[in-house]
């Protein structure tokens, strides 16, 4: 499993790091012997279906549920002991916003922020301002939360995690309800945010939300943590291929396996032929020689690196299948 | 959990603070903001008003019908009502004690950590975070201010309708003796510190009930069906060696504060039965809600 230190950070410096963490309910494996590192700086994607065991390795990270075994440690100190300590400087949203239906936007984070024994309450009202603008949502201030749409309880959940300066963002599916200019605002915060230095560590089951974001990215499958590293170290596990357009299928697959290649079944497309590269990869410049060689008429040829979305499936299996 | 053992500039500190904190807080703001949104509830708000119309009811009822009510008949001090308005809030007492405000504690207590679990706003306490100990202290603390509210409500409402609706007097007493208008209002301010204390310990059992649950409902209404199987259990001769180790068997004994001299006996065994509870309960909330995975 490739791992690196991000560029923020020196090697053995990690913002998130456990060691065998391990979660059983009953006889039910949640979370089964992670090793995850989430280098500081990182802007870390937390990927995984649903079911996979995400949520609750955040909950283990963040005190509120106890490892069956493992360690894990939150901004270099171990968790949950020194959860007091810790947990200041951590900025999270865990499964969905929870708010007090009957209180206004400003009255929840009032509210939540008081719970913070290292919050000043004599900046609370200007860092609750501030917070609800960051996330868009100053207008609703005054709202009660019941009259909010799923959407906007979401902002103000980020709004939440924002109320005082954290080293460390937790956002659990921080995009679930958004719609796609939602979506997008939340990128360009999670961008910003990370530009100011704060690592931020970012679930979701859905790979192209945050694929455009993360430096990083770990893959859960059920319970167990399946790759993690750098997205080019991701990508790059996953074996190129080429696609070549050519009249003559049959002679350029007979070419592309003398080559050592796997050659992909037959396409829709007649002129098309897909194959991926044997290990270690030919040159490209030489396949296309060999081809011509063989007298193949190349009409087109490209190489083609596996998408992550690809690696994501691949990794995780297809479609909308829970994890069991 | 006590982050004052933290040197945040000691050089082996692995994440020494970007800026020094502030010192942490032991939880005032939380306390305030926990009374404050207790309050701003509707619900809170109903409660207190059904508690205030007891004593109302009452009074209202004396007045409007014309036979008086034989002495010795219905609840004590009604035969007294009409002749004097300060027992009004004594007769909303009495009749609040059994069941009303029971039922208003057992809402209020069985709601504290359940409540907030199943808003899904427990979570965001806790990486605040609040500190499971500290938000169970501040929990209880907000309950017996509650205890604190109702008990007074009932008190100051009868006193308002009772000085309203009937002639005030000085007060005879229990023990035949007669006190002035002013010692009568610190005797009912006594009783009504009684009751509060009475109440203590219900809330104590509902606290911790409300750490095993995330369904409030669930809590409140096992909460006030125990306050219920105590009063009945203290009612069953066969059980008199269990009586004085129920937490509602001194409930309905403030009598005591309308002697003269005044007796503090059974404030002081009441008091004791109550800290009892605080105890064991406390220490079974403590207990259970440390060691919980928070999964609401």
């Amino acid at each position: 499993m490739p791992v690196t230190a991000g560029e923020a950070g020196t090697a053995g410096e990690f913002a998130i790091e456990t060691e065998g963490l391990t979660k059983r309910f009953g006889g039910y494996l949640a979370v089964n012997d992670v090793d995850l590192r989430v280098p500081r700086g990182a802007v870390f994607g937390f990927l995984g279906p649903n079911g996979s065991g995400k949520t609750t390795t955040i909950r283990m990270l963040l005190g509120l549920a106890a490892p069956t075994s493992g360690e894990a440690h939150v901004l270099g100190r171990p968790m949950p002991r020194d959860l007091g300590a810790v947990l200041p400087d951590v900025g999270a949203l865990v499964e969905g916003p929870g708010f007090y239906p009957y209180l206004s936007g400003t009255a929840n984070l009032h509210r939540l922020d008081t719970a913070d024994p290292h919050a000043v309450s004599a900046t609370r009202r200007a860092r609750v301002a501030l917070a609800l603008e960051r996330v868009g949502l100053e207008h609703a201030a005054r709202k009660k939360v019941k009259a909010y749409s799923l959407g906007m309880k979401q902002r103000l959940g980020i709004a939440n995690a924002l109320l005082t300066p954290r080293r460390l963002l937790v956002l659990d599916e921080p995009t679930n309800g958004l719609d796609p200019q939602g979506t997008r605002e939340v990128r360009s915060l999670v961008r910003s945010l990370a530009a100011e230095g704060t690592t931020v560590f970012v679930s979701s089951h859905l790979l192209a939300e945050i694929e455009q974001i993360c430096t990083h990215a770990a893959v859960m499958s059920v319970g167990r943590l399946v790759a993690q590293g750098t997205l080019e170290q991701l990508r790059g596990v996953g074996r190129a291929g080429v696609r070549v357009f050519t009249p003559d299928r049959e002679a350029a697959a007979r070419v592309l396996r003398g080559l050592g290649m796997t050659v992909e079944p037959a396409s829709v497309d007649p002129m098309l032929l897909g194959a991926l590269l044997g290990d270690p990869p030919p040159e490209p410049d030489r396949i296309v020689a060999a081809l011509v060689a063989a007298d193949v008429r190349v009409r087109g040829f490209s190489l083609e690196r596996q998408s992550l979305e690809d690696r994501f499936v691949a990794l995780t299996g297809e479609g909308f299948d829970v994890a069991q | 959990m006590s982050p004052s053992d933290r040197m945040p500039d000691a050089p082996d500190a692995p994440d020494a603070p970007v800026a020094n904190r502030p010192r942490p807080s032991p939880g005032w703001p939380l306390l305030g903001s926990e009374i404050s949104v207790m309050f701003r509830r509707r619900r809170t708000v109903a409660m207190l008003l059904s508690l205030a119309a007891v004593p109302v009811l009452i009074a209202l009822a004396v007045r409007l019908t014309a036979t008086q009510p034989p002495p010795g008949r219905g609840p004590a001090f009604l035969d007294q009502v009409s002749q004097n308005g300060l027992f009004v809030s004594l007769a909303g007492l009495l009749i609040c004690v059994p069941l009303f405000l029971p039922l208003t504690i057992g809402v209020v207590a069985g709601d504290t950590i359940a409540g907030e679990a199943s808003l899904g706003t427990l979570r965001y306490l806790l990486v605040a975070p609040a500190g499971r100990v500290r938000l169970l202290v501040v929990k209880y603390l907000a309950t017996a201010v509650f205890c604190i509210a109702a008990t007074l409500v009932v008190v100051i409402a009868g006193a308002l309708i009772g000085v309203a609706l009937f002639p005030i007097g000085p007060v005879t007493l229990l023990s035949g003796d007669t006190i002035t208008v002013g010692e009568s209002v610190v005797r009912s301010l006594a009783i009504a510190g009684y009751v509060t204390v009475s109440l203590l310990g219900l809330s104590a059992i509902g606290l911790f009930i409300s750490t095993m649950t995330d369904v409030p409902v669930g809590a409140m209404a096992t909460t006030i069906v125990l306050s219920i199987v105590s009063q009945v259990l203290d009612s069953l001769p066969q059980l008199d060696w269990l009586h004085p180790w129920l937490f509602s068997h001194y409930w309905l004994s403030f009598g005591d504060l309308l002697r003269q001299p005044i007796s503090w006996d059974s404030f002081g065994s009441n008091a004791l039965l109550q800290a009892a509870y605080i105890v064991v309960f406390g220490a079974l909330a403590f207990g259970r809600f440390t060691t919980k995975d928070i999964l609401s």
